[in-house]
């Protein structure tokens, strides 16, 4: 029998030409990117910036602005032992949390060392949302092993996610019709019928400033867009690209994969992973809960002391520290860590940056070595950096409830 | 909830009663909890047909006399029936050979020669390991003295043993049975009969690369006798001693009791709940069961680390011996044998046992089946009404997982085993008054092992010694503070034998 292969034309399959897929608001997303420029997420056309990444990121400081989250993974948990299966893989209690609320959470190998972080949405009793940057789903059935009542499916490509955020966000939600939405508290969730169905607002972000996360389903997806950008004109409402989240995110105090740490499945050598604790996530690890993957570990370094620090530093001058390497003494003698993002913050108008500090020294003198150009002509400059403790932009807006001005 | 004991030890197999006895005797307050009507788990004697007994593992190869002494079991009841049983290595037709404690009966001259060489290379080695059977594995890079010294007294005592002889231990150990057998004999039941140890019992055959020596050191770990003893009233004259012993010392053991969940509080296992509600608390909880069972079905794994889960998940437990008791109304004559005295391995050659393993590999069975007979009542009278006879075989391969499950095929497996004992004893199915099959499903199901795993889980290099079960739990102790193993999951592994339970209840003491 012959055998025929009917292969489909390239420009029939819409990923092939720019070799990357579209998300559910691509039709709108790339008539605002001027310049088409994209990354790649996930596999997804992800904007860098629509226009000016500068007047976008200006936007979530005091207006509004509006990203594409929808690359993000989406993995629904349900079933009787759904609760306790995330409880122990996750750092925080699970348990506990409320129906229709929002956590951050890391998960752990067993030495204590993170996997991967994200946010888990409780739905229902025995139903979640987990949502992460990278896919996790072989994590995921690793610590399914063992818990038998029990379904995980990825759901990324049913439901499609904007970030709204900004002073103006909850001003636009509710001119849009979201009523009561001003009494969201942060962290909290609620639903509104939207399109052919529901649209689940949570009051989340990425951006440390008021804000909202929208999920809704795919075929919804451009009545909204469209929606938010015929009432939001007055709100001054923009398009964030990732660079733009980028400055926001390192300003709000939030890590980023890939950036500021390795996921451990991912590190080949030693120490090049980390453990939350070194991260700074400590706040979110729950000591109280009996159990959950890598307490023992987590436990007995917390003990020790003896890890190295993810600080938060300001560095003095005006040049980014960029990939700059940190030093004990202004000599360079002594190395004793390095830069994993750095920004000048417009906001906080301070050189802001995320050093990784050996134990020894994260409470001594940190300088960092920064290079820099000046009409091609590379310059060495070596910085005092001080050690910050609060997130460097969190506006008591992104707190109150209802915020001001609604 | 009832605080009446300082240890439960879930399971009275032969090493939880091991455990029990010992640390009662160290003044422990023990409670053993056993789910069967009655102790002795795999080892325990049966009656399988009226009048007739027997027990699951038939023979005593890898029993010591430390634990003979230390709890002076013959006070306890325990003799044996018969001390040095002979191996006899059946060829169909006769002229069968005869493996001793000390040499072959039967064999060429130069089959002869090359037992001994290998008797006494094999003999050495068995003794430069034999220590470690019986001592708490070294958890690598825990940085502490003991584990240290383990591991300085393991490397030191191979290298005693001479460089020539350690390097050929070196280059043996992970020879298949078959290149190590056809490096030595020629006689093909010969060669057989000596792999049959080395692989029994584990999803390994003639060919199977890397347990070989390993498994045959470990069985020749006992030094009861010499030879191949069997305990008065069947394997269970032993475990019924065992278990009167740890009584003696102030050890209660419950019968009939099924523990149903390990009660874990503040990720401290403090007690355990029965199958019918019954809580009862302890600060230690030592599990007999097997690791599977242990950590999934009485511990669970929420109070687990994701990657230890996951390795106790990927343990390989699909047991691949049947065991078949035969009721016999005389005794049966097999070709050219005048009394079937010994134990009597059926294959005509390695390949024979191989063919029968390329089946069950894949989840069936082969028509013609190896297997080791022993009719235990010729040495035991207790065992059969008189004049009347047991038959005891271990049966391979018969997989746990036969594609459409063993209540679709015990029948023919059966009919299958009874076709291949008739070549070497025809007429023998005339004899038989009651039969009773135990595939690798019943044994799980009667005897709580998961996949009726002679081992609780495969004898193995991956899962040997600092890897048994798994790093993390290979000193009786587990990730989770107050529980224990001591079965033969543990360290060194399967066989009736008690250092499993010995080293746990030692790891224990020493924990005070
Ligand atoms: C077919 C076959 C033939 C064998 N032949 C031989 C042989 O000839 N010679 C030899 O040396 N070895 C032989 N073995 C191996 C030997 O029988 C085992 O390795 C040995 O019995 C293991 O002893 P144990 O005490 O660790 O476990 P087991 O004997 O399995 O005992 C475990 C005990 O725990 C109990 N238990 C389990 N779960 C629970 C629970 N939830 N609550 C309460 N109690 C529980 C069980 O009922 C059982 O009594 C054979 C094995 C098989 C399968």
């Amino acid at each position: 029998m012959p055998v025929t292969v009917k292969l489909q034309p390239a420009e029939a399959i819409a990923h092939v030409q720019r070799s990357i897929l579209p998300t559910p608001f691509y039709s709108r997303t790339s008539r605002l990117n001027l310049n088409q420029q994209w990354s790649e997420w996930n596999g997804f056309a992800s904007a860098v910036y629509y226009g000016d990444a500068h007047l976008e990121y200006f936007s979530t400081r005091n207006t509004c602005g509006v990203f594409d989250a929808s690359p993000m993974r989406k993995y629904r948990f349900s079933g009787a032992d759904a609760a306790a299966m995330l409880d122990r893989m996750v750092t925080r209690d699970v348990v506990a949390q409320a129906v229709d609320t929002v956590a951050y959470n890391v998960w752990c190998t067993d030495a204590g060392r993170v996997v991967d972080d994200g946010t888990i949405f409780r739905l229902g009793t025995e139903e979640f949302m987990l949502c992460c940057a990278d896919p996790c789903y072989d994590w995921f059935c690793l610590s399914a092993v063992g818990f038998d009542a029990l379904k995980i499916e990825e759901i990324s490509e049913e439901v499609a996610a904007l970030a709204l955020q900004g002073p103006t966000s909850c001003a636009l939600l509710k001119a849009m019709g979201f009523a009561g939405i001003e009494q969201c508290k942060p962290f909290q969730i609620m639903r509104f019928p939207f399109g052919g169905g529901e649209i689940m607002i949570s009051r989340t972000g990425y951006t440390g400033d008021l804000g909202y996360e929208l999920w809704l389903d795919p075929r919804d997806a451009e009545q909204l867009w469209d929606q938010l950008f015929s009432v939001g004109a007055i709100y001054g409402i923009q398009p964030l690209g990732d660079e733009s989240l980028e400055m926001a995110r390192l300003e709000a105090g939030f890590l980023a994969p890939d950036v500021d740490f390795h996921g451990s499945l991912h590190t080949v050598q030693r120490g090049h992973d980390h453990s939350p604790l070194e991260l700074g996530l400590g706040w979110i690890l729950n000591f109280k809960k009996p159990h959950f993957s890598g307490r023992a570990a987590l436990l007995a370094q917390r003990e020790s002391g003896n890890y190295r620090r993810l600080l938060k530093l300001d560095i003095e001058g005006n040049k980014p520290a960029e990939h700059s390497i940190l030093y004990a003494d202004k000599k360079c003698a002594k190395e004793i860590g390095y830069i994993t993002s750095a920004a000048w913050s417009p906001v906080v108008k301070a050189n802001i940056a995320y050093g990784l500090v050996e134990a020894k020294y994260f409470e001594g003198p940190i300088w960092a070595e920064i290079y820099h150009q000046k009409e091609l002509r590379w310059q060495r400059k070596v910085a005092r950096c001080t050690r910050v403790t609060k997130p460097f932009w969190s506006p008591e807006r992104a707190k109150a409830t209802p915020p001001p001005d609604c | 909830m009832s605080n009446p004991a300082d240890v439960i030890i879930i399971g009275g197999g032969h090493n939880g009663l091991v455990c029990a006895a010992y640390l009662a005797k160290a003044g422990r307050k023990v409670l053993v909890l056993e789910a069967a009507s009655g102790v002795g788990g795999l080892g325990a004697t049966r009656e399988f047909a009226p009048g007739f007994r027997a027990a699951v593992a038939h023979t005593l190869p890898q029993l010591g006399r430390q634990l003979v002494k230390d709890l002076d079991l013959g006070r306890h009841g325990f003799s044996l029936a018969a001390d040095a049983l002979p191996t006899i290595a059946l060829a169909p037709a006769g002229g069968h050979i005869t493996i001793t404690a000390d040499g072959l009966e039967g064999a060429s001259p130069a089959d002869s020669t090359a037992y001994a060489t290998y008797l006494k290379l094999m003999k050495k080695f068995a003794r430069a390991i034999d220590p470690f059977w019986h001592k708490r594995p070294p958890m690598l890079g825990s940085g502490g003295l003991r584990d240290a010294a383990t591991l300085g007294q393991f490397g030191w005592n191979l290298r005693t043993l001479g460089k020539t002889d350690m390097r050929e231990m070196m280059r043996m150990i992970a020879l298949p049975a078959r290149d190590l057998m056809d490096e030595y004999f020629e006689s093909p039941p010969l060669k057989a009969a000596l792999a049959w140890d080395a692989n029994i019992g584990s999803k390994l055959a003639p060919r199977s690369p890397n347990n070989a020596v390993i498994a045959l050191l470990y069985r020749m770990s006992g030094d009861l006798t010499g030879g191949l003893p069997l305990a008065r009233g069947g394997t269970g004259g032993l475990t019924d001693a065992l278990a009167a012993a740890a009584a003696a010392h102030g050890a209660q053991i419950r019968t009939g009791s099924a523990v149903a969940r390990i009660v874990v509080e503040q990720g401290r296992a403090v007690g355990v709940e029965l199958a019918g509600g019954e809580l009862i608390r302890a600060p230690k909880i030592v599990s007999n069961a097997d690791p599977k069972t242990s950590f999934f079905k009485l511990l669970g794994a929420r109070h687990l680390d994701i990657q230890f889960t996951n390795r106790i998940n990927r343990l390989r437990m699909n047991g691949q011996v049947a065991k078949l008791h035969l009721a016999l109304d005389g005794l049966p004559d097999f070709t050219g044998l005048a009394e079937p005295g010994g134990r009597l391995l059926l294959a005509p050659d390695m390949q024979f046992i191989e063919n029968a393993f390329d089946a069950a590999k894949y989840g069936g069975y082969a028509r013609e089946l190896p297997m080791e007979v022993l009719l235990p009542s010729l040495h035991d009278d207790s065992l059969a009404p008189a004049g009347q006879h047991v038959l005891s075989a271990q049966v391979q391969y018969a997989p746990y997982n036969v594609q459409g499950g063993w209540d679709a095929h015990r029948d023919s497996f059966l009919d299958n085993t009874m076709a291949s004992l008739e070549r070497y004893a025809p007429g023998i199915r005339d004899r038989v008054v009651a039969s009773e099959l135990l595939t690798p499903a019943d044994l799980e199901q009667q005897f709580g092992v998961t996949g009726g795993h002679w081992h609780h889980g495969e004898f193995a290099l991956d899962n040997w010694w600092m890897n048994r079960p798994t790093y993390g739990a290979s000193q009786y102790r587990t990730p989770v503070p107050g529980f224990y193993l001591c079965g033969a999951g543990a360290h060194p592994g399967g066989g009736i034998m008690g250092a499993a339970g010995s080293n746990a209840a030692r790891a224990i003491l020493e924990e005070n």
